[in-house]
């Protein structure tokens, strides 16, 4: 069986004149479908490069991102992003933020009704239908997070990316989401790779953990499969021996092996 | 995978039962109260110093004016002489002899038209020189050359070209107002968040859907910025071009009363041009508020 998505050796450098700068070298890695995959790594790294390949945002330098034996080099909605900073447009209300996706990727597929319902099934999932006529900028920072998850949702990806998705939440908030993250997972069985600086949740999301080394040039340094059977519940994981081995496992990645050293210009 | 209970007598734990989401946030929303006193404090504060300064004018101007010697008639003679214009701004007693509203009325009608296709023109040029790098290494010199080029000295130009006054007084206001509508969308299509464009790329927009759904309310506080600029300069450019291709509109009469030397309707028509301009930045200013509300809030 081949691989769901597979990044095959993947280079990426930027060019600012005549000086290259390389940021992620020799990428390796396959993700099957259904699987939750966390990208972890200190600032700088280029997790969020790699994401940008993947969603084809940004185009590699060397190697190939394929899906389903397909190589991707440019957006689409089969593979929809969570920005970090929601990027909700903050002219439309909820309704017609995702409505703006659905209409475009079913406007000719689905009747009017039919994409209303799907519109309304999707803000359900991520329990804004109240806020359905409101604007951007009348919902708190959580409540714009779950629709922005809705409205990658509702585009039906093949792969769910999320950039630091509750990166710009307080941790109440954060939690709070990761459930809603986690719920949406298991009920849709959505492919879903996550980027985060967080330990605790990569370990609490994730079915295996991807580890960047610092960059220049950084690259996989380890993946760790989190071998915790799901449903997860964060208060009974807080204690959980596996759960705890795990976060050691990738603390002592992040903080004995690859400790992260401020670039001397 | 055995999930681990800790003996720990010290640290109790009470997890509370997997609540679905829950709102995190109202916004709250202030009633608005209509206190009467309220109201006329307001209207008072905003309209008693004006009446002040304007009263304390026009009793400078009188005292200024009222000797026999001097060159221009105080406002007691602009108001005796001039009472018909300013009673009846409707009267019309003929082809040349009609009331100022309807003349500027056929001024607002020239305005319109050469405004509105500068609107068009503007918005759609600036969206190209925004959008594109090279568009706008090619075109910015020249628009920053043109725009200098003050409204009159584009008239013989435009007679030459056209043989006839009303489409050239068209076409001046046109090439004055078209400058600041360009500039500034194309600033405004230049400052789109890359994640707005980032969420076009990810559904695939394609270039009509982007500029309907994401260039023009993205850019809209700025393109409302330079359309009203652009009516304001444009009613400066109409009243001075009319002033030299005649016709029935305000500029023109100025131009006429001069010349058979009524000062005082001048000066009524001066009053006229100024309201008539300031209602017309205020309406494009308020469309603007209407249109982009919400588009600036985060």
């Amino acid at each position: 069986m081949t691989a769901y998505l597979k990044l095959d050796h993947i280079d990426k450098s930027f060019a600012r004149g005549s000086q290259v700068s390389e940021v992620l070298k020799d990428i390796r890695l396959t993700i099957d479908k259904g699987e939750f995959v966390s990208i972890i790594g200190h600032s700088g790294c280029g997790k969020s490069t790699l994401l940008n390949l993947i969603a084809g945002l940004t185009k590699v330098s060397a190697g190939a991102v394929l899906l389903e034996d397909k190589e991707v080099d440019s957006p689409g909605p089969e593979r929809a992003v969570v920005f970090q900073n929601h990027s909700l447009l903050p002219w439309l209300t909820v309704y017609e933020n995702i409505n703006l996706a659905v209409s475009k990727v079913f406007g000719r597929t689905k009747s009017k009704a039919e994409r209303h319902d799907w519109i309304m099934r999707n803000l359900d999932l991520v329990q804004m239908a109240h806020a359905r006529d409101k604007r951007p900028a009348e919902i708190s920072g959580g409540m714009k997070q779950r629709v922005g998850i809705a409205r990658a949702l509702a585009m039906e990806p093949k792969i769910l990316l999320l950039d630091e998705p509750f990166g710009a939440l307080d941790a109440l908030t954060r939690a709070h989401l990761q459930d809603a993250v986690m719920d949406i997972h298991s009920r849709l069985g959505s492919t879903t790779i996550m980027i985060t600086h967080d330990v605790d949740e990569a370990v609490l999301l994730s079915d295996r953990i991807v580890m960047m080394t610092n960059g220049p040039a950084a690259t996989i340094g380890e993946v760790l499969a989190v071998p915790l059977a799901r449903p997860r519940r964060r208060v009974e994981l807080s204690s959980d021996r596996t759960f705890l081995r795990c976060r050691e496992a990738v603390l002592k990645f992040l903080y004995e092996r690859h400790r992260f050293v401020e670039a001397a210009e | 995978m055995s999930i681990q209970t800790i003996e720990d007598t010290k640290v109790k734990a009470f997890p509370t039962p997997a609540k679905p989401a829950e709102v995190i946030a109202f916004t709250a929303r202030a009633r608005r109260r209509f206190d009467p006193l309220v109201i006329a404090g307001r209207l008072a504060s905003a309209l008693v110093p004006p009446v002040i300064v304007i009263t304390l004018m026009l009793i400078v101007w009188q005292v200024a004016c009222s000797s026999p010697t001097s060159s221009l008639p105080p406002p007691s003679q602009v108001w005796n002489e001039a009472y018909d214009l300013i009673a009846h701004p409707f009267f019309n007693n003929g082809p040349q002899d009609i009331g100022l509203a309807w003349r500027v009325l056929i001024s607002l009608q020239r305005v319109a038209i050469g405004f509105g296709l500068a609107a068009i023109a503007g918005v759609a040029l600036g969206a190209l020189v925004g959008q594109s790098i090279w568009a706008m290494r090619g075109l910015d010199p020249v628009f920053q050359i043109l725009r200098t080029v003050p409204p009159l000295a584009w008239l013989p130009l435009s007679l030459a070209a056209f043989r006839d006054s009303s489409p050239s007084a068209l076409f001046v206001i046109f090439i004055t107002s078209i400058w600041p509508i360009i500039i500034n969308t194309a600033v405004g299509v230049r400052n789109i968040p890359q994640d707005y464009r980032n969420v076009a790329r990810i559904l695939r927009l394609n270039q009509f859907e982007f500029f309907v759904k994401i260039m023009v309310p993205a850019a809209a506080p700025y393109i409302f910025t330079g359309l009203r600029i652009g009516i304001g300069l444009s009613w400066l450019a109409i009243v001075a071009a009319e002033m030299l291709t005649g016709g029935v509109g305000i500029g023109f009469f100025i131009w006429d009363a001069w010349n058979s030397s009524r000062l005082p309707d001048i000066i009524v028509a001066l009053a006229y041009i100024g309201v008539t301009g300031f209602c017309l930045d205020r309406l494009v200013a308020g469309l603007g508020a209407f249109v982009t509300r919400g588009a600036t809030a985060k």
